[in-house]
């Protein structure tokens, strides 16, 4: 599941912007397969965790309404250079998925 | 006998599925009982505790007016309050109208940006939890074709 994390970062003083897009189904388990009529069963990103030098930052909690390839940005103190950003994801199946990068 | 024996295969599949328990745990601060609320109130209630929230201008609340696809709806909130625990977007319309919520630490500022779905036109609410309450402001979206599948 590896790639699939894709984060930007700027740091600002000690502010980190992150940017950061998953690549993900985000099935809401309602919708229907137009060519065999069958629904398409739940398959979404639960929860993503950002830590920063060990360090959680944010942690998002999705539900199904939050759109394929999820898009999220926020923003922290208390950053500086060299710092290690840790994003992890999963899903309600139990996949997962993590990425580490430099600010 | 036969009926026996299956109430006994039963019984060891839910013993497996318990089993497969301790992944679930190692998320338990998701709030699945809030996510899977049909109603606002409801979710706001098992997400927060109440379903009361004091209205603040002191939260933006970025939505477009019009979304011309409900699949890919852009919300941005910041706030000026202090002392931010948690926010979380409701979309008062859609079936499961909790749509995410964000837990933030004590650096992190109170400005989050993401996109999400709406089946229909509704009301989006931002509700920011602070030390002091909770308070929320909301804006309608109107949406021309959903994004909830179907």
């Amino acid at each position: 599941m590896a790639g699939k994390i894709k984060i930007k970062t700027k740091l600002t003083g000690d502010v980190a912007e992150i940017k950061s897009l998953m690549l993900h189904p985000m099935e809401t388990g309602s919708r229907k397969d137009p060519d065999t009529g069958e629904v398409v069963p739940a398959h979404y990103i639960t929860q993503l965790t950002f830590a920063n030098n060990g360090k959680v930052v944010m942690v998002a909690n999705f539900s199904t309404a939050v759109s394929k390839n999820p898009y999220f940005g926020f923003k922290f103190s208390g950053a500086s250079a060299g710092d290690t950003l840790k994003t992890s994801w999963v899903d309600n199946v139990g996949g997962a998925d993590e990425l580490e990068t430099t600010l | 006998m036969q009926l026996g024996r299956r109430l006994v295969l039963r019984g060891s599949l839910a013993l497996a599925a318990l089993a497969t328990l301790p992944r679930v745990l190692l998320a338990a601060a998701w709030p699945e009982k809030a996510f899977g609320s049909t109603a606002a109130g409801q979710a706001m209630i098992d997400l927060l505790g109440t379903d009361q929230t004091t209205a603040s201008d002191a939260i933006t609340l970025q939505v477009p007016e019009i979304a011309e696809n409900g699949a890919v709806v852009p919300v941005t909130i910041t706030t000026t309050l202090e002392n931010v625990e948690s926010i979380s977007i409701v979309v008062k319309n859609n079936p499961r109208p909790l749509a995410a919520t964000f837990e933030m630490s004590p650096g992190t500022l109170a400005d989050i940006s993401s996109r999400i779905k709406m089946g229909e036109t509704s009301d989006v609410m931002a509700i920011v939890k602070t030390d002091a309450g909770i308070f929320s402001t909301s804006k309608q979206v109107k949406v021309t074709i959903g994004g909830c599948g179907g």
